[in-house]
């Protein structure tokens, strides 16, 4: 049942990858401007061109075209690009880390001050502290993470200067990683002076993006939490003695966890398409930030790795909440 | 209870305020011409970085201080807000049109049709939309219509997928198999019993859009890939504004201020419309 639901899901998604790369390939070859004329310095011949144009097989039909690209996508190579002339997928691979280590962190912070909320707010439901969070989750959700890393900027990049505002890591601090997850690399050689530097440039754009999402859990999570506060095991707990905030911890939290997880697994998405802007904001070295360079430089090659890098993202997020839900939901286990 | 519970959505204070600023917005950029105090293009070097009036070293006429350029930042908010609502009216309703068409075709009809415009909802959603937004600006063009067709066609999915369940719901009520059992077709009962079932769902979803787009625009003047760079636009401040954070905070600070309240606003209709029309919620 499981592994059948599994593969289903899989083949689907198999089939929104084959989409998106017909949908990105269309999309740049009606892009107007011809690739080659800005690969060559200026007075090349049209001998040249001729030469270039079928070494990049640009001289084949489009359906001829979008296959020999697929085939080479299949097996790992996405082309050269044209602003940076490198490996395509070694560049994507290079600044992949950063914007997963900035996501995740994110996250993480979503969940941390949603799940606060909800608590707080099923705690104290029918209150003015209630009512409060209720408000500020409304408005809270209402303005997209463009907006809130601006305001950030202002408080505490301006109004009062206590954290960095752009770049990933201070430029004057000596590096001794080997791989691109600066953050995980510099907590495992217990470099935690690095790990500060990092989180402190992290903060403000993971807080930016963290925002929206913790609103939502807010109020998803403290729905659920209401609902099963009135539920017969909880109102035993609460006989039992256990303080009303050990009932919720111990006894409502595990049951009321799992629409929003599902939720979280959504937005979490959304979450990661939303990197591509706050990047470009702080001036943060994430593969969001290259894809806008990529297409500033038109940088065609580069563009198809990077969406097609985030779409597989989205679907394999999704797919692991979708597992991770039938997992957990009991009626789908044992169905 | 029932009659005090829809007047008190209807009239409520928050919705009154969003309501009065939205209509004071429009109504300065629709004359904009004749309110603005100073040209909004209109550059002057002796005049570069004026704080706003409440500070020391501003000049009367110059409310809210100039930029970099010398050039009035109420002026550019009051000419760049044309820009705004041309692109929430226009790409949120081509959005709706695309998106609900689809949607209630998917959910109506069921079968092959929801099959295929499923797949393709799916594979939109594979897509970073600020990525796309931007991608599509760059191959389209830069320039108005670009910007309002980028956004019809990333965020359709939105209607689609809500209008899609909604319509589904319905069809499966006993008054659409009535209609059928009467013996009206198929595309009548979709446009003449279901959808009118559905318009609150896009009116609301309408509202919430015409606030994305905004953003949308904003974000695609911020990366410098909106209209012409001559015209001020609310993105486009807030980049300069970004640029000469530490010398002139308010370049950054009205745009922003602007923004917030207008996209909050289109929020707050919408979710007043969603709970109004909304059964269980009412």
């Amino acid at each position: 049942m499981l592994l059948q639901r599994f593969l289903i899901r899989l083949l689907t998604m198999l089939v929104t990858l084959f989409g998106v790369a017909i949908v990105v390939f269309i999309v740049i070859r009606v892009a107007p401007g011809d690739p080659i004329a800005m690969m060559l310095p200026p007075g090349a011949s049209n001998d040249d061109i001729a030469r270039l144009r079928a070494l990049y097989g640009l001289d084949k039909s489009i359906v001829q075209q979008f296959f020999i690209w697929l085939g080479g996508v299949l097996h790992g190579d996405f082309g050269t690009s044209i602003s940076l002339r490198q490996d395509v997928l070694g560049l994507v691979f290079n600044r992949l880390p950063a914007t997963l280590e900035l996501a995740t962190v994110a996250l993480l912070m979503a969940i941390a001050i949603g799940a606060t909320a909800a608590i707080l707010g099923a705690r104290s439901r029918g209150t003015a502290i209630e009512a409060g969070i209720d408000i500020a989750s409304g408005a809270t959700l209402s303005i997209p993470d463009f907006l809130w890393g601006l305001v950030l900027i202002l408080l505490f990049g301006v109004l009062v200067p206590v954290f960095d505002i752009s770049g990933r890591v201070s430029p004057q601090l000596d590096l001794p990683f080997a791989t691109q997850f600066y953050l995980v690399e510099s907590i495992l050689r217990l470099r935690f002076d690095l790990t500060w530097d990092l989180l402190k440039h992290m903060l403000m754009p993971a807080v930016a993006l963290a925002l929206p999402l913790a609103a939502i859990i807010a109020q998803l999570l403290k729905q659920s939490l209401k609902e099963v506060l009135d539920l017969d095991y909880v109102v035993l707990a609460r006989v039992k003695g256990f303080s009303e905030t050990q009932v919720i911890l111990r006894e409502a939290l595990k049951n009321a966890a799992l629409p929003t997880l599902t939720l979280v697994g959504v937005q979490f998405t959304f979450l990661i398409g939303g990197t591509v802007i706050v990047e470009r904001l702080f001036s943060y070295e994430g593969l969001g930030n290259m894809a806008i360079d990529a297409v500033i430089n038109r940088d065609l090659p580069l563009i198809q790795g990077i969406v097609l890098v985030f779409a597989l993202l989205f679907v394999l997020i999704n797919l692991a909440v979708d597992m991770m839900y039938a997992l957990l939901n009991p009626r789908l286990r044992h169905g | 209870m029932d009659e005090a519970r829809i007047a008190r959505c209807g009239l409520s204070p928050r919705l009154w305020l969003a309501g009065g600023w939205l209509l004071l917005a429009l109504l300065a950029a629709i004359f904009a011409p004749l309110i603005a105090p100073q040209d909004p293009l209109a550059q002057d070097l002796m005049l570069e970085r004026l704080p706003p009036f409440w500070l020391d070293g501003a000049e009367p006429g110059y409310w809210l201080g100039t930029d970099s350029l010398g050039r009035d930042l109420l002026s550019r908010l009051i000419f760049g807000g044309r820009i705004a609502f041309i692109v929430a009216f226009a790409a949120a309703t081509s959005a709706c049109l695309l998106g609900s068409t689809l949607g209630l075709i998917a959910g109506y009809f069921g079968g092959w049709p929801d099959r295929i415009i499923s797949r393709i909802v799916d594979v939109w959603m594979a897509f970073p939309p600020v990525l796309f937004a931007i991608l599509l600006v760059a191959v389209l063009g830069t320039g108005l219509s670009s910007v309002i067709l980028a956004i019809a066609i990333i965020d359709w999915t939105r209607f689609c997928r809500v209008i899609r369940a909604e319509a589904m719901g319905q069809s499966r009520m006993d008054y659409v198999e009535n209609a059928r059992i009467a013996g009206y077709g198929r595309v009548g009962i979709m446009l003449r019993e279901v959808l009118p079932n559905v318009v609150p769902s896009i009116v609301a979803l309408l509202s919430l859009e015409m606030g994305i787009a905004v953003i949308v625009e904003a974000i695609l003047s911020f990366v410098n890939l909106s209209i012409s760079t001559d015209d001020p636009t609310w993105g486009s401040i807030i980049a300069e504004g970004r640029l000469s954070i530490h010398q002139a905070w308010w370049v950054l600070v009205f745009p922003l201020i602007t923004l917030i309240l207008t996209v909050l606003s289109f929020s707050q209709f919408g979710e007043a419309l969603k709970t109004r029309f909304d059964p269980v919620l009412r």
